[in-house]
């Protein structure tokens, strides 16, 4: 079993929890073993664009001295942490570069890290899951398989911080596949859609719900129209616009049709055949059971 | 009594002061002449009243400090804070759950901690507050109490949190959901208080009760001191 | 980061000079680079609910206007990017956006406050969303 940082990030502990739990479950399955350290916190998404911006960096930095601090005490087998949000991941990243090209900058940071041991290196690389299955080979995640999704019909929803700023996205922000080959290894049909990249409307969910009533009906009913089943998504708050928001999408538009949105990891976990800790789908609103097992892909 | 520290220069709001060097900040403020009628309480490092803010001689940092418990260093620039304002949301026990989210529900400014640890810095008590808070951010109820255990509510860390966050006041909620829901009721007190209704220890108290002060005297001075 | 030096001379007043200053210091930005091609725009997701166009608020920024911090505009953004890889100049739109929201924001003014959220809100609504959101629009 290889050891890896794991930085889970606030949301995957509470609305999330179907994320995390699917997600370790898979890396289980596939010989890593996700080592959270005792201590962190959150990481303040998102990003702070400002060129003299210290303050917003201390959150994310001080998680990636955790990592560095569960690498040194030789918890963990490697230099990286691995997360699961789209957001913490382009979070976390974004300040590392920060951290590591901004040398003015770097040594603010550093003054300003109160009450720490030691002090961050800059060398924790920051991956997204996504990443590590990609590293892995396909092949061998299809090997885990033991219950194809044949049938299915799987919109990838990227978002936006999975694949942008370019250089900071994990794979081409213009024809991106990294989901579709992790489909295409579970034995589902991936359903290329135009919007898998358009903006869910983000935090604007807080205090303009409508704006993101509208998003959220273009998006599905695009994905739906391009023949989806259901939509995967590697972000709690995309998850949360296009899933539970959906309430305020019937409320807007009547010919609107739910759709069933998951985490890509809780497709993993029931094409692994790992039972229903693991594939959580007791936390999605719309509830995507009866369309699974309509395909064949659940038993009750 | 004679006191034969050496003396030491202090100022209090700004005044010069010739202290014993040996004297807390507290005991230091009265021998200059302060009489205090605010941030003074049990002066014994428990009840939070005496939280204070000064600077060294020389030196940029502002440390905060409990008055009864820091000796007095040549040079500090005292200021007290005798009450620090913040608003503690009413909240009936009875009706909250310790959900993922009550934390946040209740104190949402949770959300904009920027995990600067300037909290940790100033804390007194050691406590480490930013994981406290952060705990308390993330649901985490049970860790949030633990960490918090020690707290005073002396204010101090919450005078300096950018973010405008009361760790102490989310420390008091995060410990009582604790005690109710998760901790649940201590047995041995249950069982105790169920003896003391059966009446185990009525004739005891009533001995007691009836006798002289010389026997309770009697009793007093040669009692049993555990000593473990 | 060196950028191409823009051929553009434009004479501003010195408010007006302080400001695109201002903004191009904060956000690392050049400006000047942007030739109005409008694929921001097309790609930009909340567009609807602007009232001036980032294309638009670009060029207020070209020619140092302070309008724009009065915009609609620069709260709706959602920072996803999209403008960003539309760019055919490599222009960081968010960043910009970002500078003009944090040339306001340090002035003690919050966009949003967290008294507006019912109980109900707060409880239903994923952590990620309220930190997201307070961080982006508020002091």
């Amino acid at each position: 079993m290889t050891r890896l940082a794991y930085y889970p990030g606030c949301t995957l502990k509470t609305n999330a929890k179907n994320f995390e739990d699917s997600a370790i479950a898979t890396a289980e399955k596939l010989g890593i073993e996700l080592v959270e350290p005792e201590r962190w916190n959150c990481c303040g998404t998102v990003h702070s664009l400002s060129t003299d911006d210290v303050m917003h960096h201390l959150a994310p930095i001080r998680n990636l001295l955790r990592m560095e601090e569960l690498s040194n005490a030789g918890e963990v087998d490697s230099k990286q942490v691995v997360t699961l949000c789209a957001m913490c991941y382009n979070t976390l990243k974004r300040s590392n570069t920060v951290f590591n090209e901004d040398s003015d900058r770097k040594k603010k940071i550093r003054d300003n890290m109160y009450k720490e041991d030691i002090q961050y290196s800059g060398n924790i690389e920051v991956l997204h899951y996504l990443e590590v299955l990609r590293e892995m080979g396909w092949d061998k995640v299809k090997e885990s398989v033991v219950k194809p999704l044949n049938g299915l019909k799987v919109a990838p929803y990227y978002g936006c911080l999975l694949l942008r700023p370019r250089g900071i996205g994990i794979d081409d922000t213009d024809n991106p596949t990294i989901m579709e080959d992790m489909l295409e290894a579970l034995g589902a049909e991936a359903v290329k859609f135009a919007y898998s990249q358009k903006c869910c409307g983000s935090y604007n969910t807080v205090h303009m719900k409508e704006v993101v009533a509208d998003l959220a009906y273009k998006i599905l009913k695009q994905a739906e129209e391009a023949g989806a089943d259901m939509l995967i998504t590697a972000c709690p708050l995309c998850e949360y616009n296009l899933g539970p928001r959906q309430s305020e999408v019937e409320k807007k538009y009547s010919v609107f049709k739910t759709i069933p949105v998951v985490y890509f990891t809780q497709l993993m976990a029931l094409a692994f055949g790992l039972g229903e800790e693991a594939t959580a789908f007791t936390g999605n609103k719309p509830d995507p059971r009866p369309l699974l097992r309509d395909k064949g892909l659940l038993e009750d | 009594m004679e006191n034969n520290a050496e003396l030491v220069t202090i100022y209090v709001m700004g005044k010069k002061h010739k202290v014993p060097g040996d004297l807390t900040i507290m005991k230091a403020m009265e021998y200059a002449g302060h009489q205090f009628t605010r941030g003074a309480g049990c002066r014994g490092g428990f009840c939070g009243a005496c939280a204070t803010l000064y600077r060294k001689k020389g030196s940029y940092k502002l440390e905060g400090a409990l008055a009864c418990q820091k000796i007095v260093e040549d040079g500090m620039y005292i200021a007290q804070i005798p009450f620090n304002p913040a608003e503690k949301i009413t909240y009936n026990l009875e009706e909250l759950r310790p959900d993922a989210n009550t934390m946040l529900e209740y104190y949402p400014e949770l959300s904009r901690c920027l995990a600067c640890n300037t909290c940790t810095k100033a804390c007194p008590q050691d406590i480490m507050v930013m994981d406290c808070v952060q705990a308390s951010l993330r649901g985490d109820i049970t860790s949030a109490a633990q960490l918090s255990f020690d707290c005073i509510s002396c204010g101090l860390c919450a005078v300096r949190c950018p973010a405008e966050i009361v760790p102490y006041n989310v420390g008091q909620l995060a410990r009582r959901l604790y005690a109710k829901y998760i901790d649940g009721p201590s047995q041995h007190v249950m069982d105790r208080v169920k003896e003391v209704e059966e009446g185990k220890y009525d004739d005891e108290i009533t001995k007691l009760m009836n006798a002289s002060k010389d026997e309770l005297a009697e009793l007093y001075n040669n009692r049993e001191i555990d000593l473990r | 980061m060196s950028y191409p030096k823009s051929k553009l001379v434009l004479r501003m007043g010195p408010k007006n000079k302080y400001f695109k200053d201002r903004v191009t210091e904060l956000s690392g930005e050049n400006v000047d680079l942007c030739f109005q091609c409008g694929a921001c725009s097309s790609g930009c997701p909340m567009t609807q609910e602007m009232d001036y166009l980032p294309s638009k608020i670009i060029r207020m920024v070209q020619l140092g206007l302070e309008e724009a911090l009065e915009s609609k505009t620069i709260w709706v953004c959602t920072t996803c990017f999209n403008c960003e890889v539309s760019c055919p100049r490599g222009i960081d739109i968010a960043n910009v956006m970002e500078a003009l929201r944090q040339l306001v924001l340090r002035k003690k003014y919050n966009r949003v406050s967290l008294d507006d959220l019912s109980p109900e809100e707060l409880r239903d609504l994923p952590q990620i969303a309220i930190v997201s959101n307070q961080r982006k629009l508020t002091a």
